[in-house]
């Protein structure tokens, strides 16, 4: 094997939701893949969610729950036949629970590439502060 | 070795003898998942990325998705037969002062070869990829195009 350094990409099916409410309309969903990390200033969210173009995500936050939504367009011809299909494709969606305090009008989302980068600001008194103990 | 031959062979059944056992397969899949709560897996080589094959008259039509990976990242080589799709998925690395909650994406070498059904004409394969998604559409050699009889 000519891989040095990198490991090679193992397959990962995507995890189908099970959720205990049924949807109105038909059709699979799909949890999408994120890494999550935080500094000190804010809390960074990238997600993996191929074929959703801009118009059809919906990023949505209240009371410190933050919701994504991504439709995907059927990506098949009409007079297209199957022969392998090993993926298949529907909605994506999640649900987070946020521990910090976010400040709304300074969220940042871009999507490029298939790919989510959701920057998420903390509010000025989440970031932590030193306190200084004084004698006496 | 023989296996993953065998399953990257389109044509060695997946669509035509084995498709009813493969619908049968996957409902108990999907009842077992029932079941038991979780998500069943689909047929598959194993070998990353996961690919979708569809067909019409005139083309085969190849998609996989590949999130965050630019056309120019990809290797794609079109023989008569098959067609060979490998490259790298990078993830940027965000410093150390970073404090991971999730981590679940992931990054690697990959490289896939699936064989057609039939043979394509290797001069004009179309390959895009949009949203993260790769699309490639090959056209079918003359030979192996069905071709509409008249009858007079």
């Amino acid at each position: 094997m000519s891989n040095k350094g990198s490991k090679n990409l193992q397959v990962k099916p995507k995890q189908e939701l099970t959720s205990p409410a049924e949807q109105t309309r038909p059709g699979s969903i799909f949890t999408p893949n994120v890494d999550i990390f935080e500094t000190d200033h804010d809390i960074t969210l990238l997600a993996d969610m191929p074929g959703v173009s801009t118009e059809n995500l919906t990023i949505d936050l209240r009371e410190n729950v933050l919701t994504l939504t991504g439709e995907v367009a059927p990506f098949e011809g009409a007079n297209e036949e199957d022969i392998l299909i090993e993926y298949e494709i529907g909605k994506y969606y999640r649900q987070f629970n946020l521990s910090s305090v976010i400040d709304q009008s300074k969220i940042d989302a871009k999507l490029n590439d298939g790919v989510l980068r959701l920057t998420l600001p903390k509010v000025e008194e989440a970031t932590p502060r030193r306190i200084e103990v004084k004698t006496g | 070795m023989l296996y993953k031959r065998l399953f990257n062979d389109p044509s060695w059944g997946f669509s035509k003898a084995f498709s009813e056992l493969d619908r049968l397969h996957r409902e108990m899949d999907a009842l077992y998942g029932a079941l038991s709560g979780g998500a069943f897996p689909m047929p598959s080589a194993g070998v990353f990325p996961l690919i979708n094959l569809t067909e019409d008259n005139e083309n085969y039509y190849l998609r996989a998705e590949l999130p965050g990976m630019k056309s120019d990242e990809l290797d794609i080589q079109v023989t008569g037969e098959g067609i060979s799709i490998s490259g790298e998925r990078k993830i940027s690395e965000e410093g150390n002062t970073v404090k991971y909650h999730r981590r679940e994406r992931e990054s690697g070498k990959f490289s896939r070869l699936i064989n057609f059904p039939g043979k394509v004409d290797v001069n004009i394969v179309e390959a895009s990829m949009e949203n993260g998604v790769l699309s490639v559409t090959i056209p079918k050699s003359k030979a192996a195009k069905p071709r509409q009889i008249t009858v007079k």
